[in-house]
């Protein structure tokens, strides 16, 4: 059994785009009704005399009255119909435009309309030119001479029959009477001015491309169609809904609120780029910008996502946020962010770092999220995937919305922005310097290259401002006090401790469970090493400098060093392998290799960790020269244990 | 997931109806062809209608206790728009052919073109020169999309398959990153979640997710049951709508990837598609020359944007930043600007001599962008 959905039938027949045609075949019917419609009258034209012609200022006339519109719409409404061949002009006949003036229209015949959809056959066109070619003997148009021509050589097999069938009508056209056949062969004219148009017109016939599914096709309606449809309906029954009332008022009040920051509607200041040619107000908008201007701060206002979405209101915010020592919610958020939509190989390490920062017990930046989601996450994060910190991150979407962005807009962070943001004054340009910004236009930044500068000032301001941050290399350890800021550095006695703590299972990532026993940083050195890590296999000379490193760094842990922003740069774990090395280090030679070397390759190895760009050299001065060389004297034992770069392989080999 | 719920739709069939084992027997022994249907499956079938159009009352029912107001009571104290006049500021010609899609990127002076002629180029509208001119295998290109970083864009059309070409190319070369096939409909609309993910959407019924580093398909969203023909997603990036020929517009969740509401009333297919601002509510834009406007949380048609004086299909459209006016490109050469809030026709956008074919406000909302099968792109403002 066939259901044919009539709906569907709109005479398109793969024919997209054609679903209007019926609307204006309405108002066709409209035009030639003999009381409300267009009037028409003989009309004599040269030496013929043409019944039922119309004026193109007529037809734009009725037309302008009929929908209230003004006359350059009423134009360009009736060239369209001109244009699909409902209306066709006596005169200029391939130029389907109305012209606003007394040159003469006709209605085309319904049978030559596009929905009576007539096969556009090149048949018909060849028995329609070859007539012509007998009538007008040879007098074909270019184009039409090119089509014959062509349709000729296709057609050759049957031209005689195209040649028989053009002169019959030919016959059968002179027995009629004159005017009729006047009219019809206008009629012929107009339609294949429609469907066969000359080059470089635009034809209101092209319909793109065809649909996949035949709209007419008749549809395969099997009881599970059925089914599908009613499943989805019953659940769609029992969804939630809001009241019409809620929902609409939020439309309209969203409308209201933006209504001056739509450029369409109000103006922008200083200027609108696409007017003056002057990018002031794209300069002043850039994402990083020092000071915002009052429109941009205003917007902050209307929501939190506003806020969160512009790049200079995270920052404001991030600003208030660690006045309240509640930074960590917007930096789990963007780390959220991050995770969400950043690269695939990545989530597994980017989800590790925001376990070990934010949500592991003791955590530097640990979040407030009640124990439900909590749990949610922590064993989602065995298997992490893109989406694996949704909940914990709106439950922390909501809290800052709640709470803190209520609190933000009172904040003095705020209000001195407020009071900071600029107000540009509107740009009066001359004629003149109009012209001179047109010639001045330059190309835009690519959007690449202003995302690097982007990251890079971000990077500046985190070594800054944010030291906590860049504690990604911590391994979280149960007493968080110490490890919150490098004041409370832990002391050098202290740090063995802390690291070999790092290594038991104390408080394992999950992942790295659910990986194998063997712990990340391992991993990472191993790959590190397998890299082919210079340090790794650098000869002797290679061993001083590092050596030299090593010290360098115990002189500067020795001095009282204050948390400087190299400092801000290492993480805890490399002091206080730094530490250890200063306190294990000795100067004397016989120093015996009492540290298992096990361990001690372990924690030097997490070194490795730090990135390249915080290698920051003390400079150098010729006692940590001696020094070093009289570490290097040291021989093997002392060296194995200086170097922390050395393989464990050669340790074990030497010692 | 398919087989998941045929099986789901059984239970139920056995669940609600009165003869369900019945049912079910008849349905696992149904031939595909409806052609050797028996009288008795027919009457069946005739009853699974019946009960389909009763659930459809149900839906419309629900419906309507919570349609306590309409949009034009609420609009009434709204200050009239006025007439909108926007200017042709920038015309970008460098097309040899119709151009088919155009879409703007995140800093609102670069956009992206497809057309006919093979060509994706990126322009810089401010200049109006052409920052990347990318030659494509296939020239009949439907649809393009530029990434929300600006590191890729994307087209696709007749050859079935959305193509990533990547911006950052070292010494300014673009190339093809990837090539996502297995679409067996021509790619009629795509766009970017991020670098790593694009939604595409097909004449073969169904919406994709893809994962660009793979280039795998990460979900399939079939449920339309004509051509695809856009999509749009929803500024938090947690939904999509579709639209289509079976003249209905779906909401897909890409997370659940499931169909979460469906809404219908178009008389024709659905062209164009967007969201609203705030992404609450839906507009569609049809080949029966109307605009709609749906909203998603009271799961009902707000309003239809249409007028007697216009007559031809709407190919494209776009919201203004505020969302109080639409803009709709049409296929009588015209753009129609709309109040959105009270349906009222409030300017013109009158300059191409051909269809337009894709329209896209600017993310900032300065400017808007037409594009037009005569081969050329306008900016207005």
């Amino acid at each position: 059994m066939t259901i044919r959905n009539t709906l569907q039938d709109h005479g398109q027949r793969y024919r997209p785009r054609m679903a209007s045609l019926k609307k204006s075949e309405k108002v066709l019917l409209e035009m030639q009704d003999p009381k409300t419609g267009l009037k028409s009258q003989p009309q004599r034209l040269v030496i013929t005399t043409i019944p039922h012609a119309i004026t193109g200022e007529d037809i734009i006339a009725w037309l302008a009255d009929r929908f209230q519109v003004d006359t350059q719409e009423a134009r360009s409404f009736g060239s369209m119909l001109v244009a699909l061949g409902y209306i066709y002009p006596l005169q200029d006949h391939k130029r389907l435009v109305i012209k606003p003036d007394a040159s003469l229209y006709r209605f085309q015949t319904p049978y030559f309309w596009p929905t009576q959809q007539l096969p556009v056959e090149d048949t018909d066109y060849a028995i329609y030119l070859a007539k012509r070619n007998i009538r007008k003997k040879g007098i074909l148009e270019m184009h039409e001479q090119e089509h014959y021509n062509r349709l000729h050589k296709w057609m050759n097999h049957k031209w005689d029959f195209i040649v028989m069938q053009a002169k019959e009508q030919y016959r059968a056209a002179k027995e009629r009477k004159k005017p009729d056949r006047v009219v019809f062969d206008c009629q012929e004219r107009a339609y294949w001015v429609v469907h066969r148009p000359p080059p470089g017109t635009v034809s209101a016939m092209d319909y793109g491309l065809d649909r996949q599914i035949d709209p007419n096709s008749d549809e395969a309606v099997t009881p599970d169609f059925y089914e599908r449809i009613m499943i989805f309906t019953q659940q769609s029954i029992m969804r939630p809904r809001v009241k019409s009332s809620v929902s609409i008022g939020a439309l309209v009040k969203y409308c209201a609120t933006y209504n001056n920051h739509d450029p369409f509607l109000s103006n922008c200041l200083p200027s609108n780029p696409w007017i003056t040619d002057d990018v002031t107000f794209w300069t002043l908008n850039m994402p990083c910008v020092e000071i915002p201007t009052k429109m941009r701060v205003e917007r902050w206002t209307f929501s939190f996502a506003e806020l969160l979405s512009d790049t200079r209101g995270r920052d404001d915010f991030r600003l208030f946020l660690k006045k309240e020592f509640s930074g960590e919610n917007l930096a789990f958020w963007e780390a959220c962010e991050d995770l969400k939509w950043g690269k695939a190989a990545s989530i597994k390490e980017k989800a590790e770092h925001i376990y070990k920062t934010f949500l592991a017990r003791g955590a530097p930046r640990w979040i407030n999220i009640d124990g439900k989601t909590m749990e949610v996450t922590v064993k989602g994060l065995k298997h992490p995937h893109r989406y694996v910190l949704d909940p914990a991150q709106t439950h922390i979407y909501m809290l800052m919305k709640k709470d803190s962005y209520g609190r933000y807009q009172k904040s003095p962070v705020f209000k001195d922005t407020v009071k900071k943001a600029i107000c540009p004054d509107e740009h009066r340009f001359s004629g003149a310097q109009l012209e001179q910004n047109y010639k001045k236009r330059r190309p835009c930044l690519s959007p690449i290259i202003l995302r690097q500068m982007e990251q890079e000032q971000r990077a500046k301001m985190a070594a800054n401002i944010d030291i906590t941050q860049l504690c990604r290399f911590t391994t979280p350890v149960p007493h968080l006090a110490v490890y919150s800021g490098f004041t409370d550095y832990p002391t050098a006695t202290a740090s063995p401790s802390l690291t070999f703590l790092a290594h038991t299972p104390a408080c394992p990532s999950p992942i790295s469970v659910a990986l194998d026993s063997t712990s990340v940083s391992e991993r990472r050195v191993e790959e590190a090493e397998g890299d082919g890590n210079p340090a790794a296999r650098a000869p002797v000379g290679g061993n001083v400098s590092k050596s030299r490193m090593a010290l360098s760094l115990r002189r500067l842990l020795k001095g009282g060093c204050t948390p400087a922003t190299m400092f801000a740069s290492l993480s805890p774990k490399c002091h206080s392998a730094a530490g250890t090395s200063s306190r294990i280090q000795p100067i004397s030679p016989d120093q015996p290799s009492q540290a298992p070397p096990r361990r001690l390759g372990n924690f030097f190895q997490i070194k490795v960790d730090i990135p390249p760009e915080c290698r920051i050299y003390p400079i150098e001065s010729e006692d940590e020269e001696e020094e070093s060389r009289a570490a290097f004297r040291g021989g093997v034992g002392a060296k194995e244990i200086i170097c922390p770069w050395e393989s464990l392989t050669t340790q074990n080999g030497t010692g | 997931m398919l087989l998941c719920l045929h099986i789901w739709f059984l239970e139920v069939v056995s669940n609600c109806s009165d003869d369900g084992s019945h049912a079910k027997d008849h349905h696992l022994s149904l031939p595909v062809s409806t052609g050797d249907l028996t009288t008795s499956a027919m009457g069946e079938m005739e009853e699974l209608r019946k009960e389909m159009e009763n659930l459809k009352d149900q839906i419309t029912a629900a419906r309507k206790t919570f349609q306590d107001s309409t949009l034009q009571e609420a609009a009434a104290g709204v200050t009239v728009v006025g007439r909108v006049q926007l200017k042709t500021r920038k015309t970008l010609r460098g097309h040899l052919a119709k151009i088919y899609a155009m879409h703007w990127g995140t800093d609102s002076t670069l956009c992206v073109s497809a057309s006919q002629d093979g060509k994706l180029i990126v322009w810089d509208t401010i200049t109006t020169n052409k920052v990347n001119a990318i030659p494509l295998k296939s020239s009949w290109v439907m649809t393009c999309a530029y990434a929300p970083s600006g590191n890729l864009v994307a087209c696709g059309g007749l050859d079935n398959m959305c193509s990533i070409y990547n911006l950052k190319g070292k010494d300014g070369n673009v190339k093809v990153m990837r090539e996502l096939a297995a679409h067996t409909g021509y790619l009629s609309c795509c766009r970017f979640l991020s670098d790593t993910e694009i939604i595409t959407s097909s004449g073969d019924c169904t919406c994709v997710l893809w994962d660009i580093e793979t280039g795998t398909q990460k979900t399939v969203f079939a449920g339309h049951q004509g051509d695809a023909m856009s999509l749009g997603v929803s500024p938090d990036f947690k939904f999509f709508i579709s639209g289509a020929c079976d003249f209905t517009a779906k909401l897909w969740d890409i997370r659940e990837a499931e169909c979460r509401q469906t809404f219908g009333g178009h008389e024709s297919d659905i062209n164009a598609i967007g969201f609203f601002p705030n992404g609450n509510a839906v507009i569609t834009g049809s080949d029966d020359a109307t605009c709609k406007l749906y909203d998603l949380r009271a799961d009902q048609e707000l309003l239809t944007y249409q007028d007697a004086s216009i007559m031809c299909g709407v190919t494209s459209l776009a919201p203004s930043k505020s969302g109080r006016l639409l803009l709709a490109g049409h296929d009588d050469f015209n753009v129609n600007i709309w109040d959105m809030l009270k349906a009222e026709r409030v300017g013109v956008l009158a300059g191409h001599d051909n269809r337009v074919s894709c329209i896209g406000v600017s993310s900032d909302g300065m400017a808007c962008c037409t594009g037009s099968w005569d081969s050329f792109l306008k900016i207005w403002n």
